[in-house]
């Protein structure tokens, strides 16, 4: 089986700033990858670099198709889809509005609206609230409008930076119960930035360790889970 | 109380040239950030390409389209290749900017044309609209013209996807990316809309004011009046600004002898300072309520 998204020597920074070292990677069809390491290890700024957010050089390939020159905007329209760090909600536009913005790659009017209802069961809070300005949600409920913003795209990969920031315990595992639903029902494969590993290694099938701008850990999920110098030295628990 | 009434839609009349202007203020604003002082000139620019095309005897909708259209181009291209560069320049460079744009265009209005006060015909006539209110036709026609693009404005931007890719583009423009929006796209859009829609209030104007390259200075001053008053962040509140901005200095120009027409530009300031330091967001700006 091919990769869906293969990054090879990705070097990336901010100006004169490089914090990505050579990064090589790959994420699976289908499969949910993730991205560990300790704060400032370069988790957000792979994240950036894959979209175009941030300057980059190396090759990043997905499904075949070079993207690492591509415009923000491009990439996301071939089917790369991103929950930013601080959940990049539009503060100013109602929860609907989110999600029709979401969908704006697609012309498939039917289907937006689907979505919409679909994204709405999945998420019942939503619904209540669906004409309420998105920056009067409670955290956890912006974490929740971003990720079915960023799904209305369809994507075919969903990038997703922290999911658990700033959110309580109970909340936070319901978050993940409903990304590993999301890659069931969907078959959208997902790259998972966390800070707390344990629960991303739960629902994922590969991980990757990055030590200042560097991999220097990938395998299964089970393995890395399973290691106890891993967890020792580079995760923290 | 004829009298009254008289007055206020005279305000009304007025107000809905600030309203427009005002409009186009906000729109650039909130696609940059920015109070583009040049928004008066380029819209008396545009009024001076309308006057030419009349003189070449275009008919009156045909010049009122055609302008437009061309406003709208030439604020694409400004956005295009004089903005662009600027994007994320300090405040400072953009208000050098935005000077130089402003004189560009006002001594690009005088060479052109001359300094010569030029009448400019109303399309809906002269004469009264409804006599015993003293509305003329002219007042009628440009507050009819005015509601007509408000509405649509509205309906753009409540209705259609490209006004809501707009709108999130100016709301936040690192997840507009991220959704495949293309904020650069977006912002020339809001340059253009911005620069017809200062073309509309240009020549509904300029049969009132006469047509000479300073025709817009202190309606711009009205208009910033108006934006500021409604709230910078608001477009209907802009809209509604100007309107309260037209009315408030015709009535004090009219009941409080001392001030007369002489003095009714202070009023506009002294407007923007009282709801500055009571109400600094406007009086319907949102305040960007935001939880983490």
């Amino acid at each position: 089986m091919s990769a869906l998204l293969d990054v090879r020597d990705l070097t990336a920074g901010y100006g004169g700033l490089t914090v990505l070292h050579g990064v090589s990677f790959a994420i699976q069809p289908g499969a949910i990858t993730a991205l560990l390491g300790a704060n400032g290890a370069g988790k957000t700024s792979t994240l950036r670099a894959i979209c175009g957010v941030i300057a980059r050089k190396g090759a990043i390939e997905l499904d075949g198709r070079a993207i690492q020159t591509a415009r923000t905007e491009a990439i996301a329209r071939l089917g790369v889809a991103q929950v930013p760090d601080g959940r990049g909600t539009f503060q100013a536009l109602s929860v609907e509005e989110n999600l029709q913005m979401g969908a704006m790659t697609r012309r498939d009017r039917a289907g937006i609206a689907d979505d919409i209802e679909k994204y709405y069961s999945l998420f019942p809070r939503l619904k209540e609230r669906r004409q309420q300005q998105a920056g009067t949600l409670s955290g956890g409920e912006q974490q929740m409008l971003a990720i079915a913003r960023a799904m209305m795209l369809r994507p075919k990969l969903l990038l997703l930076d922290e999911p658990s920031f700033g959110l309580a315990p109970k909340i936070t595992l319901q978050i993940f119960d409903t990304l590993a639903e999301l890659r069931r029902t969907s078959g959208t494969a997902m790259l998972v930035v966390e800070q707390n590993a344990n629960l991303a290694l739960e629902i994922a099938d590969h991980a990757y360790v990055l030590e200042t701008g560097r991999i220097v850990m990938g395998g299964s999920a089970a393995d890395i889970m399973a290691d106890e110098s891993i967890r020792a030295s580079y995760l923290g628990y | 109380m004829d009298f009254f009434v008289s007055q206020i839609l005279s305000g009304v009349a007025s107000g809905t040239i600030y309203a427009c202007l005002a409009l186009a203020v906000v729109m650039i604003y909130q696609a940059i950030h920015h109070l583009n002082f040049a928004q008066g000139e380029m819209a008396v620019f545009s009024t001076y390409l309308a006057w030419q095309m009349l003189q070449w005897g275009l008919p009156y909708w045909a010049v009122f389209v055609l302008a437009i259209a061309l406003s709208f181009a030439l604020g694409w291209l400004l956005q295009m290749v004089v903005m662009r560069p600027f994007r994320d320049a300090p405040m400072l460079s953009n208000i050098v900017v935005f000077i130089a744009l402003f004189t560009i265009f006002n001594s690009l209005s005088g060479f052109i044309w001359g300094h010569d006060i030029k009448t400019f015909p109303s399309p809906f006539g002269s004469g009264p609209f409804i006599e015993s209110l003293r509305v003329s036709r002219h007042q009628a026609g440009m507050m009819a013209v005015s509601a007509v693009i408000l509405l649509l404005l509205w309906g753009f931007f409540r209705l259609t996807r490209l006004g809501l890719a707009l709108r999130g583009a100016a709301n936040n423009p690192a997840s507009a990316s991220l959704v495949g929006v293309s904020v650069m796209t977006m912002t020339s859009l809001g340059w253009g809309m911005a620069s017809a829609i200062g073309a509309v209030s240009g020549l509904l104007v300029a049969p009132i004011v006469f047509l000479e390259p300073n025709m817009m200075l202190s309606i711009l001053v009205y208009a910033f009046a108006g934006a500021v008053v409604g709230g910078l962040t608001s477009p209907g509140g802009a809209v509604l600004g100007g309107f309260i901005v037209g009315i408030v200095e015709t009535l004090v120009g009219t009941y409080i002898p001392v001030i007369g027409a002489e003095l009714k530009l202070p009023i506009a300031l002294a407007l923007i300072i009282a709801v500055l330091l009571f109400q600094p967001a406007g009086l319907f700006g949102k305040r960007t309520i935001q939880r983490l």
